[in-house]
């Protein structure tokens, strides 16, 4: 896991979207937001879970592996940027190939847009727009020592399966301290296909 | 101690263990404090500006970014105590009002109601205000004109509006819509006492071992707020939610009373007698600190859980968890908000948590006391300062010889031209109707959408025969008016606020009005100028009013006089009372047991519960219950403008429970014994079967103000919002929502427009689960 990095806390999440709204006046995408929460209990609570890139460590970011313009980077310290402008073909291949659903296309551009941790603000020393403004540390930067200081006796998780796959995460996620699952199960329950329940 | 000096000077005024910071807090830079050559922005040769947010109580700090040519065009999160940098989606819009292209900038007019609003110089539109103002107080006296402030106003401009009513049009009518926010609480503050405002920072949510949350949406109404509750929560304190919905706060606490709407007294009476039978008082500090015990322990005695458990429809055994969590708690807090205090029994509804509070001992220590959270930026300071109905500056009482004296001098008049107190915001709309009021001024609100029951108001305004509004964008009331003064957005302007912690907060100028615009001391010295009482009004600037309202405040308990703005910028806050310019300020009351009445003891009073005033029957037999939903503010002038918080949340919904059968974004129509309209439902177990809810940020013909009751608190004079009985019927159609125009240019996302013709309520992004999707 790289040193400094998001982790997420679904347990305090209060859906109130302030990391949607940040994410739109980052300076690298700006009126665009490339998080997204999701609903994990509808119709009988009010749970809430923000994604952003997790910054896949291995296998080393699929979206990049499956482009076949090159166009995604990853850096040194383990951060996979966006598609680089003046490479990406908007082909959409890494849409299909990200495990957690977050890069996008903007059709008119035909270019892929995606969470880069705030490369602008983290290379110098500040946290990403998300987690700097998130009202309730659901979205939390630092190191895990950091993490553990301020939240006594926090889990957390970097490793999610995918059916047969295992993807380990650059971003990690808070998992209950009495129930350490590992890895944690990726990705929600399919419920519905072409309007089918599968459930059984 | 710290390496950060700056954080060695904030706990001088706000006593925060340095062991004890929020989550998330350490290890930042402050965005100011990067170094010119390193952050891109300054590349840019942009400024940043520190400020506050304009918006609710808890008055995060933030920088505007500013450009070289001297325009707002974004924010930066900033390490103030109070936010540690957080911000919630309003905060984070709202530097979008400062350049929107629906302001206001030139004065607009009519001369009569028939006509439609135009442009007009300045000179026209004043001269017309003073010449309607002097007709109809030649008429029909003085008392025929009245003025209707607001608490998202500077203290300043607050000061100055009870000023003007008072010496430039000498009317006892003013009054101000902190009325429909927190006066309950004030009123049950100002009892138990005699000190209105909150007993702690903050910062001693950190400290304590058991929250109570009552009637407090923290999670959408008071966001930046939940980083110290879960800071509690981290450190293993008791998290008690009351509140008839599963908010986001109420998911993760240890308690969730789900109690139905109206009965918070006959709950918090009953969690007293439980207290007591299990021998859980502070019986040598309520000997010591506390008048009227033993009527209270009488009372209460009538109160045992299975009452309450019949009132509130909850288990009974819920009363006795929140007794032992309460009262067998080291240290216990209790923030309470709108949801106990817009009742017909709002002022009792906080003396029952106060009277718990005290019968606990959980008063005037560290993480140990009381609170109210304020909806408004300066719902706090827009009242102590002489814009409420019987208030003169520094909470003087109007009605009482020796601080009418005392401010008679201070404003240079005769004790004799000081009217005597006059009547509530409500109050003053039937006065309307009645034509007791002719004529009346309106300084930022927006009664349209924030008073209840729409009918009784829009025919209030109506029969008004001469109205003028002062506001940045043309609200529904300001649509009514014959006058309306383009005003400066906070941004645009210097001044103080009092945050919900009654600590005071300066914000800072970020740019120059747009040409045409002026601000609203300007427009008031420029009337009261031409009403004859220049000589009473001459500030130049706000800065002036704030000197005459420190003067004024001097020796009060809200003591100003200590406070500069000098001392505002250097130390980030400061809580009053601040008697002199060396002393730090008042985080915290009582910390040795005396309160503010004549003999330091707390004034406990008797509550008994009382149903609400809109009685259940067989065709209203539910509950309609209103609130907020977390991408907006109040009557939504400001936040229905701003592209992002508009696709977050862009129309109201009614949230019913499955048991009634409806689909998610299917019609409801509620109808209640003032009217009835069509919404989304938004279906979700998170509700009681017997409530509806509905959030009140919008206009007619879908606003839920058409339908909730103007009754009003005997004491406090608040209405009743949070209770009034209703039917559901399913519906044929949803109304379309008349949303105002999304501005063009840079506020307008294009996900905007795709949410805006989606039919169905805003389920998800609005942070509430539904039962499917539609
Ligand atoms: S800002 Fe934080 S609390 Fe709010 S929705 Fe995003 S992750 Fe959740
Ligand atoms: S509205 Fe309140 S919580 Fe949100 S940013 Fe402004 S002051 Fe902070």
């Amino acid at each position: 896991m790289m040193g400094r990095t998001i982790f997420i806390d679904p347990g305090r999440c209060i859906g109130c979207q302030a990391c949607v709204s940040a994410c739109r006046e980052c300076d690298s995408h700006r009126g665009k937001s490339m998080i997204h929460l999701d609903y994990t209990d509808e119709g009988v609570s009010v749970a809430s879970l923000p994604t952003v890139c997790m910054h896949c460590e291995d296998p080393v970011a699929p979206c990049a592996e499956v482009c076949p313009a090159d166009a995604i980077l990853v850096t040194a310290d383990g951060v996979v940027q966006e598609a680089d402008a003046t490479r990406c073909i908007g082909c959409a291949n890494c849409v299909n190939a990200c495990p957690f659903g977050v890069p996008k296309i903007d059709l008119q551009a035909k270019l892929q847009l995606k969470c880069n941790l705030c490369y602008d603000r983290t290379a110098y020393g500040l946290a990403p727009m998300c987690a700097t403004v998130c009202p309730t540390g659901a979205l939390f930067y630092g190191t895990v020592e950091e993490l553990q200081a301020e939240r006594p006796g926090v889990q957390v998780a970097d490793t999610f399966v995918f059916g047969e796959s295992e993807v380990r995460t650059g971003v990690a996620m808070v998992v209950p301290a009495e129930r350490v699952q590992w890895p944690v199960p990726g990705g929600l329950p399919v419920v519905e296909i072409n309007g089918k329940d599968v459930r059984r | 101690m710290t390496a950060d000096p700056r954080a060695a000077d904030r706990r001088a005024v706000v006593p925060l263990d340095p062991a004890i910071a929020p989550p998330g807090s350490q290890g930042f830079r402050d965005a100011g404090g990067i170094p010119a050559d390193k952050w891109h922005a300054d590349q840019h040769g942009e400024t940043l500006v520190p400020t506050h947010c304009c918006f609710c109580g808890v008055q995060c700090g933030m920088y505007l970014r500013v450009d070289r040519h001297g325009k707002v065009f974004g924010v930066e999160p900033r390490n103030h105590d109070i936010n540690r940098m957080r911000l919630c989606p309003k905060g984070i819009h709202a530097y979008q009002q400062v350049n929107h292209p629906d302001r206001l900038t030139a004065p607009l007019m009519r001369r009569s109601r028939d006509e439609e609003l135009r442009e007009v110089s300045w000179d026209e539109a004043l001269d017309f205000t003073v010449s309607e103002i002097r007709r109809i107080q030649r008429d029909h006296g003085r008392d025929a004109f009245g003025v209707l402030g607001g608490a998202s106003l500077f203290s300043e401009k607050t000061y100055l509006v009870g000023k003007f009513a008072r010496v430039a049009l000498k009317t006892r009518h003013v009054d101000y819509n902190g009325r429909l926010c927190m006066v309950s609480a004030a009123g049950a503050n100002k009892l138990a006492f005699n000190i209105d405002r909150a007993g702690n920072p903050f910062s001693d949510i950190l400290l304590t071992d058991c929250l109570l949350l009552a009637g407090a949406n923290v999670g959408e109404c008071f966001p930046v707020l939940t980083q110290y509750v879960w800071g509690a929560r981290d450190r293993g304190a008791t998290l008690i939610v009351v509140d008839p919905r599963e908010t986001a706060v109420a998911r993760t606490a240890d308690i969730h009373v789900a109690l139905k709407s109206g009965t918070d007294s006959a709950f918090f009476n009953a969690v007293l007698n439980v207290v007591i039978e299990e021998g859980l008082t502070d019986e040598a500090y309520l000997a010591a600190h506390a008048t009227g015990w033993e009527e209270v322990k009488a009372t209460v005695a009538q109160y045992p859980p299975s009452r309450a458990a019949a009132i509130c429809g909850i288990p009974a055994e819920q009363v006795v968890q929140v007794a032992r969590a309460f009262a067998r708690a080291p240290k216990a807090m209790a923030f309470h908000a709108r949801g106990i205090e817009h009742h017909t029994q709002g002022v009792e509804n906080c003396l029952s948590v106060i009277n718990l509070c005290a019968a606990t001992g959980h008063i005037g220590k560290p993480g140990a006391g009381y609170g109210t959270l304020t909806g408004q930026g300066n719902g706090q300071g827009g009242r102590e300062h002489g814009q409420k109905a019987d208030l003169l500056p520094g909470g003087r009482s109007i009605l009482n010889e020796e601080h009418r004296r005392q401010i008679c001098e201070i404003w240079g008049i005769e004790e004799s031209e000081l009217p005597t107190a006059g009547t509530s915001m409500m109050e003053m709309v039937w006065q309307m109707q009645r034509k007791e009021i002719r004529g009346l001024i309106g300084i930022c609100n927006n009664p349209f959408v924030s008073l209840p029951n729409y009918a009784v108001v829009k025919e209030g305004y109506d029969t008004t025969e001469f109205h003028a509004q002062f506001d940045f964008f043309l609200s529904e009331t300001a649509a009514n008016a014959h006058v309306v003064f383009p005003v400066t957005v906070w941004a645009e302007d210097e001044g103080v606020m009092a945050n919900a912690e009654a600590r005071v907060v300066k914000h800072n100028k970020a740019q120059e009005p747009p040409l045409g615009v002026r601000t609203d001391t300007w427009v008031m010295c420029e009337l009261a100028r031409r009403l004859g009482a220049g000589d009473k009004f001459a500030f130049d600037r706000t800065r002036d009013v704030f000197d005459e309202l420190r003067r004024a405040s001097a020796g009060t308990i809200i003591d100003y006089s200590g406070i500069t703005y000098e001392r505002l910028e250097e130390t980030g806050g400061i809580s009053w009372p601040c008697p002199s310019t060396d002393h730090p300020g008042t985080p915290r009351l009582f910390e040795d047991g005396t309160t503010y009445h004549a003999d330091g003891k707390i004034h406990l009073q008797v509550v008994e519960w009382h149903p609400p005033a809109d009685p259940y029957d067989d065709d209203h037999p539910m509950t309609l219950t209103t609130g907020r939903t977390v991408a907006h503010f109040l009557s939504g002038n400001q936040t229905r403008r701003l592209g992002g918080l508009v696709e977050q949340t862009p129309r109201p919904w009614a949230e019913v429970h499955p048991s009634h059968g409806f689909r998610n974004g299917e019609p409801v129509r509620v109808v209640t014994r003032r009217g009835s309209e069509v919404f989304p439902a938004l279906v979700t177990e998170a509700i009681r079967p017997d409530t509806v809810f509905i959030p009140y940020h919008w206009p007619v013909p879908t606003a839920a103000n058409a339908l909730t009751i103007d009754a009003l608190d005997p004491r406090s004079k608040i209405p009743e919002y949070k209770v009034c009985a209703c039917r559901i019927e399913h519906a044929g159609t949803v109304d379309e929502v008349p949303a105002p125009p999304v501005a063009s240019g840079h506020v307008a996302y294009p996900e905007t427009q795709v949410s805006r013709t989606d039919p169905l309520p805003p389920t998800a992004p609005q942070g509430r689960g539904t039962s499917e999707r539609g």
